[in-house]
């Protein structure tokens, strides 16, 4: 783009870039390192960054904790429902937000921006006083239902840039050749939107399973926590002194969410902000 | 095109009707498939999202209290009269709004150094690229778990760092220290939005259209007068929309500090969500909470309303 950089101004952008490695890279390196460290090196007066006795004990410490384990159930189970049931409600609803012009375009946006701006504090107290008498609460379903319509207002922003990146030639290509409309959406539309449909899952899946505060008010039951109910529970009880199996446990609750996103790097990085516009 | 505009003219007024009919009737159709394809997410969006927002507005002028057999009076202001009364709560109020500008203003600082940086053709980049997105990809809980082990009064890596620079003689025991506990909160903070604030830059960065820059060097500006004069208001729409967002974000998180510190020490670091989490899941004045969460929307509507709006007359 520019064509020649000053060497000392080329300097002094490396340093900085490797500042911004630094201060991204530490915390993450250090909870790598103490899952790995044995006890003793863990409270030593001069911690390692690279533990001198690598050990995988507390990684079976933390598989062994049998209440993370099955919060880990809670949240697998939590996560995949909360995506497919998702992302099927919002894809006629996105398709019908781009394709149609009606009075509701408007609404959602609305909805979507004040969905952002309200402290989830005024949502939650009604919800709960709903949920009760539903006698939803200290359920998955509940929590499911609850994670429903939180996310929905991700997944209708996401998958309308999908949507609005076909074009609208194509239906009308099927329409003319006399295929119906339902015919044209399962058969053009939704092939076309398949690579759409499996981001938004992923995207969903991982703020599902990422969430804390909801998943604090709906659930008391100490057997249906989620993952990160149960590690704050944990930290506030033994963790607290148990650093390895905690740093273990963290480790690997996040995994999931690497994962998903690491596959999804690129077009978060396309911009999810502007998705809308560039799909 | 001569053919079509005599056929035009030439149809009669009664197949000009029945035309105008059937476009209706497509127009009704239509409105009727859109109605369809919403209802299935329009549903729950008004049981669960709309319909308890609006209950909760309501609620914020009224007594409700947890549990059973109670009956919700309306009592108007009384709760926004014992708020203004509640230094806790002003307090509180204080502590969010320094946690909001604090993490907002530092990220945004720092992303767009960022961002610049990814723009150029440096070495190493990818790596710096992906790490930026991995705080998007971890749940808040576990950010502030790693956090809590770097922060460690004894087995942390800050404190052996800051020892071993010989910067400090003891052990700060980070989150539990009156005037640390602040400050080291929102570097949490800003760690964890960097990625989405990073990545938004830099799609504003990646549109500004390098011709400008051309432009630019040919007539010799230097690369600070391109940044300044050329980069800047190109993004500037960017820039206010993720600094707004941001803002709103942080003044709304919760289960960051919830973990990290719940608040303390002596309530240095508890901001309004915690409160108001407190006084309605822990005490049970439902009532009393939604005032304070009532409170919190018109603050934000507030300084956005004026932050659009001063944006706004720069730009005209």
């Amino acid at each position: 783009m520019n064509t020649r950089t000053r060497p000392v101004i080329r300097l002094l952008q490396y340093a900085a870039l490797a500042g911004f490695l630094v201060f991204l890279a530490f915390p993450l390196v250090w909870m790598v390192s103490t899952a790995f460290k044995p006890p003793q090196e863990i409270v030593s007066l001069h911690p390692t960054l690279i533990p001198n006795h690598p050990t995988l004990s507390n990684f079976t410490m933390a598989l062994e904790e049998s209440s993370l384990v099955r919060a880990g159930m809670n949240s697998l189970l939590v996560a995949i429902s909360t995506a497919l049931l998702t992302v099927l409600i919002s894809l006629p609803a996105s398709y019908a937000l781009v394709r149609y012009r009606t009075w509701l375009r408007k609404v959602s946006l609305g909805w979507i921006l004040v969905s952002q701006i309200f402290p989830q504090i005024l949502i939650v107290i009604p919800l709960f006083m709903i949920m009760k008498q539903l006698q939803l609460l200290n359920s998955l379903v509940g929590l499911v239902l609850v994670y429903l319509v939180w996310a929905l207002p991700f997944t209708l922003w996401m998958l309308q840039g999908y949507v609005r990146a076909i074009p609208p030639e194509l239906e009308q290509a099927a329409a003319v050749d006399g295929a119906g409309k339902v015919r044209t959406l399962v058969s053009v539309v939704l092939p076309l939107l398949a690579p759409g449909l499996v981001a938004t899952s992923m995207f969903t899946f991982v703020i599902s399973w990422n969430e804390f505060f909801l998943a604090l008010v709906f659930l008391q039951n100490p057997d249906l926590n989620t993952l990160p109910l149960a590690l704050a529970r944990f930290i506030g009880a033994e963790g607290a002194v148990r650093l390895g199996p905690l740093a273990a446990g963290s480790l690997l609750a996040t995994l999931p969410g690497l994962v998903f996103f690491a596959i999804l790097q690129r077009r978060l990085t396309s911009g999810l902000m502007s998705g809308s516009v560039k799909g | 095109m001569g053919l079509t505009s005599t056929e035009v003219r030439s149809e009669s007024s009664n197949e000009r009707r029945s035309r105008g009919s059937r476009q209706r009737r497509q127009r009704q159709q239509q409105r009727r498939e859109a109605y369809l394809l919403l209802v299935p997410a329009l549903i729950p969006v008004l049981i669960f999202s709309v319909y308890p927002l609006l209950n909760g507005i309501y609620l914020g002028f009224t007594d409700s209290r947890a549990g059973f057999n109670r009956t919700t009076h309306f009592t108007g202001f009384e709760n926004y009269v014992r708020l203004l009364d509640n230094s806790r709560f002003w307090e509180s109020f204080k502590i969010g709004l320094v946690w909001a500008f604090g993490v907002t203003a530092i990220q945004f600082l720092l992303a767009l150094g960022l961002a610049l940086l990814l723009n150029q053709r440096l070495r190493m980049r990818w790596l710096v690229r992906t790490l930026a997105l991995v705080p998007w990809a971890m749940p808040s809980v576990i950010v502030a778990i790693m956090w809590r082990l770097v922060y460690h009064p004894d087995a942390g890596l800050l404190n052996d760092v800051l020892t071993r620079m010989h910067l400090i003689n003891e052990n700060i025991n980070w989150l539990a220290d009156f005037s640390f506990a602040l400050p080291a909160v929102i570097a949490v903070g800003v760690w964890a939005g960097m990625p989405q604030t990073t990545v938004t830059l830099l799609a504003g960065l990646q549109g500004v259209p390098g011709e400008l820059h051309e432009a630019g060097a040919v007539d010799g500006a230097t690369a600070w007068q391109r940044f300044w004069h050329v980069t800047l208001p190109q993004l500037r729409p960017v820039i206010v929309a993720i600094t707004s967002l941001d803002f709103v974000w942080n003044f709304n998180s919760f289960g960051l500090v919830y973990v990290l510190t719940e608040g303390g020490p002596g309530g240095k670091t508890m901001l309004p969500m915690l409160f108001a989490y407190n006084e309605g899941f822990k005490y049970g004045n439902f009532g009393y909470a939604a005032a304070m969460g009532n409170a919190m929307v018109v603050l934000i509507i507030g300084l956005m309303a004026f932050y659009l709006w001063s944006r706004m007359r720069e730009a005209a």
